[in-house]
């Protein structure tokens, strides 16, 4: 693999169109907006580095019959920002099998006595049958969340999550929630996530995001004294213990975290974010509607921060620190100092390891960019980046990070996400389950970058450590070097990759 | 700071250090408004009790950790067992991510499908476009032989009908008019998984045998084996048996290939099946059986209609349940056991033998699948245990039944209770109120196991913390001995952990057992 990126500008045009030429016309020329080649676009005054762009279409439908990777609403809602709410229990409301699928699949860490007064790892659903159908569901939900109550007696609120066919049928889950609330005393959120809504996770972000603000903001009155450095982390789910990894540093700033969202977060966090003095969003792209609300409506400021490898930390501590004015910037350069060592350690260890290996994501959310500083501290080089459920604004921040001639890849598809990864055999490819076996039969290191691949944390000091333990024993397995029957006289495939 | 360059700690070490537990007890207490420890404590020994076991039971529309998963995910496994099919789902995508998820997640394997990706204008207007599109861009991409299309909820509500839309797509040129696009409707909210299974499978077989003119070939027999998460090993198993019998057989409907490749540098998107052409010939089989009833009730009709003798079985593990599925296969073949497979069946017993006082009197627990769950069952008995609950969320009336009259017929099956249509939160009260002294399901029953301190040994689709188990048979005589050492193996492990407290209670850390 070429480190010129002008050369890696053309072979990635290049395969942009080979993977072009396979489709129908009509789906050729939809797909052709989603990839690009990242361009270099003007030096901008105050810019240590001149910019790249990623011009490319994003969050629009998926084209049927491709094999698109995204998912969907309640994938957004359920499974990304209200699973993770550990005092509450969150029913699945529909047939059995997306509550089913997405059970503990998303290593939300928490603490707490599972069943009893923490709900996470534990799938609810109302397990809609024929006649639910048909006659509607309201009546049964009704029930569920009255048998909740008998049975949960400590759960802090109900979510319901709607799965498809409750739009489609009819059913007034607010007027429910509403009724119920009433009669249990108890925060009960109707989330209208159903999976058709939108086209990807995305809406359900957002229309979780909503259901916040509208189902548990100033519902009830918070007791709370704020403090002078008082943050909410946003848009953390503590995948692996993130948020912890991330909070102990926040701590040690001198600042308090005083809300969670969601990883390993309770009810109360919620409900009490509107006094903070300032939001910290990690996940942009799932969380930025309420920390927007929360701006408008209350006054919080929002900073996006990023805790992905030492130079984003650093720079991320920096800027949050600043906000707060000296004090706080004193113990920050401490912290930055305290960690240094562990940090030159790592680097240490792993760059001869891993400098010079290229790397191609496809991610949702923050990871298309965020980790990308994280793998260049540790020498690595990133070839290709895309999102599964981006927006334009995603992309244009993309271009902070990534080199003129990377490839990028909105909603890629299966065929065309194994042609690029053929074309450009890089070292390493992180992406999600779906991809992770077909990239390894090709011989191709991989890691899960939705699940760290049931690692982590990689946010924070101690995340970086284990980041970069990973990237090393991903690629440097001996098993790579194996896959080539000796009998078989033809050059090994990983050989070829590794030059 | 307890991080370092030369001893990287992950999530398990790494949280149990005094700074992080320090945080989080401070996080506890100053923000997650807790409920008092004794609160909590009170309601967790109160789950335990019979008092909570009869409000748990008593739930009508309440569902907790159901052992069960939706049609879909039957119909996409069903299509992955058939030469260069692709799993066609109409309906919203992320129905489609779920089930490859899922299926990759048990398997360590690549599980190729594609949706037609319906969103809101598609639940006004139908989804004809998306099916039209859909199948042009999945023919054009991935040059299946052919594609199997299922349908995910929302397309079951809308009422969207396939065969129509099927043909659509036809006229329009999606694919050539003789392309293969068998079908089934797969609602979500009717069945489980297995009847997904059940209607693809069906909706394969229409798909080739309607007005085809049946000319019966005598002795040969069509073997379907059901949804399972150990096709690759059981259904290699099984050839196996047949070859040493010299069986003339048709496999319909085999995955083991897809969901075992090799890694040497090539992605298979596909591998191994039925062939297109022997699932045509199977029309002319003399006999089609099912190695899981349940999950095969509407193909197994299907094949009586075309004329075929039909026999099914329950996930033959074990000595007798291999027995008897030998003897029809011989009955039908014309072929008899040869003298390799006495033995084999010879050294199960004896194996079962040599360590029946570790198993006699044991009291299981067991749920998953309904064939499976009567399956280990009626092993259990056979090694001396007692299967005291057998639980299947997906189990029927008639299942109920058949199970009872099973336990009946054995002294160890007699204080045995059977919960059909029970999730496992009624499973944790039954662990709690009566307990026993192994639990048989899933991953999922790893929690369970937290709970109740009940040991779980992992047979049974989906197993997602362990590797590699679904590579190895459970069912015949080989099987059936791999089931045992698993079986034994947790006993053993549990034993030794029980008695190897230095000075203490090591006097029975006995050396040989």
């Amino acid at each position: 693999m070429s480190l010129d990126s002008q050369t890696d500008g053309a072979l990635h045009t290049k395969l942009i169109e080979d993977v072009l030429s396979r489709y129908p016309d009509k789906t050729a020329k939809r797909r052709k907006k989603h990839l690009g080649v990242a361009t270099r676009i003007q030096e901008i005054a105050g810019e240590a580095e001149p910019l790249s762009e990623c011009d490319v279409k994003s969050n629009i439908k998926s084209i049927p019959g491709v094999m698109t990777i995204r998912g969907c609403a309640y994938a957004g809602s359920k499974g990304v920002v209200w699973g993770p709410v550990k005092d509450m229990v969150h029913i699945s409301h529909g047939p059995v099998g997306c509550g089913q699928y997405s059970w503990s699949q998303r290593r939300n860490y928490y603490v707490g006595t599972t069943s009893i007064d923490s709900f996470v790892t534990m799938q609810f659903t109302s397990d809609f049958q024929e006649k639910d159908i048909v006659f509607g569901g309201d009546k049964k939900l009704e029930k569920i969340i009255d048998e909740i109550e008998e049975l949960f007696p400590l759960n802090k609120g109900i979510s319901i999550q709607s799965e498809c066919p409750i739009g489609l049928i009819g059913d007034d889950i607010e007027a429910v929630s509403r009724k119920k609330a009433k009669q249990h005393e108890k925060t009960i959120v109707p989330v209208r996530c159903e999976g058709f809504r939108g086209v990807s996770q995305s809406l359900g972000h957002h229309i979780a995001n909503d259901a916040i603000r509208d189902w548990v903001f100033e519902k009830k009155d918070v007791e709370f004294e704020p403090g002078p450095y008082d943050v909410n982390v946003i848009g953390d789910y503590n995948i692996g213990g993130d948020a912890w990894a991330s909070r102990i540093l926040l701590e040690e700033m001198g600042l308090r975290v005083v809300g969670n969202w969601s990883g390993d977060a309770t009810l109360a966090e919620i409900e009490r974010a509107p006094k903070a003095k300032l939001n910290l969003i990690h996940c942009y792209r799932s969380m930025n509607y309420i920390c927007r609300h929360m701006e408008e409506k209350y006054g919080i400021p929002w900073i996006e921060y990023n805790f992905f490898g030492p130079s984003q930390i650093e720079s991320s501590m920096r800027t949050i620190a600043k906000h707060f004015g000296p004090g706080i910037q004193q113990k920050t350069e401490y912290v930055i100092a305290k960690y240094r060592p562990l940090v030159d350690a790592v680097i240490d260890k792993y760059w001869p390891r891993l400098e010079g290996r290229t790397v191609m994501l496809y991610v949702g959310g923050l990871r298309p960019r965020h980790v990308i500083s994280a793998y260049e501290d540790l020498g690595m080089e990133i070839v290709g980046t895309g999102y599964e459920f981006g927006h334009n604004d995603d992309y244009q921040r993309t271009g902070h990070y990534v080199q003129e001639g990377t490839l990028i890849y909105d909603d890629v598809t299966g065929y065309e996400l194994e042609k690029f990864i053929e074309g450009i055999r890089p070292d390493l490819v992180g992406s999600g389950i779906k991809e992770k076996y077909p990239v390894q039969k090709m011989g191709i290191p991989f890691r899960q970058m939705h699940s760290w691949d049931y690692s982590g944390p990689y946010h924070g000091y101690d995340g970086f450590a284990i980041f970069a333990r990973d990237m090393d024993l991903a690629i440097n397995n001996p098993v790579w070097d194996l896959y080539d029957a000796p009998w078989k006289n033809k050059p090994a495939a990983a050989a070829i990759a590794a030059e | 700071m307890p991080q370092s360059a030369e001893k990287v700690l992950d999530h398990a070490p790494l949280f149990r250090e005094t700074e992080y537990r320090k945080m989080l007890a401070a996080k506890k207490l100053n923000f997650e408004c807790p409920h008092p420890d004794q609160i909590v404590t009170d309601q967790s020994e109160f789950t335990k009790t019979w008092e909570y076991r009869d409000k748990n039971l008593a739930r009508e529309a309440l569902v907790v950790n159901p052992a069960k998963a939706c049609q879909p995910l039957g119909a996409v496994f069903a299509a992955a067992g058939f030469e260069r099919t692709m799993s066609f789902v109409h309906g919203s995508q992320g129905c489609v991510a779920y089930y490859r998820s899922h299926l990759s997640r048990h398997f360590k394997e690549p599980a190729s499908a594609v949706s037609s990706s319906m969103t809101e204008d598609a639940a006004v207007f139908g989804g004809l476009k998306n099916m039209i599109d859909g199948l042009a861009n999945t023919y054009k991409l991935y040059e299946p032989k052919m594609i199997a299309v299922s349908t995910t909820c929302m397309a079951e509500v809308i009422g969207d009908d396939l065969h129509s839309f099927i043909e659509n797509a036809r006229q329009e040129g999606s694919v050539p008019q003789d392309f293969e696009v068998p079908y089934a409707h797969t609602p979500a909210f009717v069945g489980s998984h297995i009847d997904g299974y059940d209607v693809m499978v069906k909706g394969v077989l229409e798909n080739f045998w309607k007005g085809k003119q049946r000319s019966e070939v005598a002795n040969t027999v069509n073997i379907i084996p059901g949804f399972d998460g150990f096709c690759v090993g059981n259904n290699r198993e099984l050839k196996r048996l047949l070859d040493l019998m010299g069986v003339s057989y048709t496999f319909i409907q085999d995955a083991s290939d897809q969901y075992d490749t090799p890694s040497d540098g090539e992605f298979r998107m596909y591998d191994g099946g039925t062939k297109i052409e022997d699932v045509k010939t199977a029309l002319n089989a003399e006999a089609t059986l099912s190695l899981q009833h349940y999950n095969t009730r509407k193909t197994l009709e299907y094949c009586q209609e075309v004329g075929q003798t039909t026999a099914s079985f329950h996930y033959p593990i074990g000595v007798e349940a291999t027995d008897e599925l030998l003897m029809r296969v011989s009955e039908i073949s014309g072929k008899e056991i040869p003298e390799a497979i006495r033995l084999e069946r010879g050294r199960l017993v004896d194996a079962m033998a040599d360590s029946q006082s570790w198993l006699h009197g044991k009291k299981y627990a067991i749920y998953g699948d309904p064939d499976f769950v009567h399956a280990m069952a009626r092993f259990v008995m056979e090694t001396g245990g007692e299967p005291t609950h057998c639980l299947a969320t997906n189990g029927t009336s008639a299942w109920e039944a058949e199970m009872k009259k099973l336990l009946a017929a054995s002294s160890f099956g007699k204080d045995a209770q059977v919960w059909a249509s029970k999730d496992l939160w009624a499973m944790r009260s039954l662990l709690f109120t009566e307990p026993v002294d192994l639990l048989i399901g899933n991953s999922y029953g790893k929690y369970l196991e937290r709970d109740t301190g009940t040991p779980l040994i992992r047979l049974m689709f989906p197993i997602f913390d362990r590797h590699h188990h679904h590579r190895f048979p459970l069912i015949g005589y080989q099987g059936g001995l791999r089931v045992l050492t698993t079986i034994l193996d947790k006993i053993f492990d549990k034993l030794d952990r029980e008695t190897i407290e230095t000075g203490v209670t090591d006097y029975s850390f006995d050396l040989t057992r």
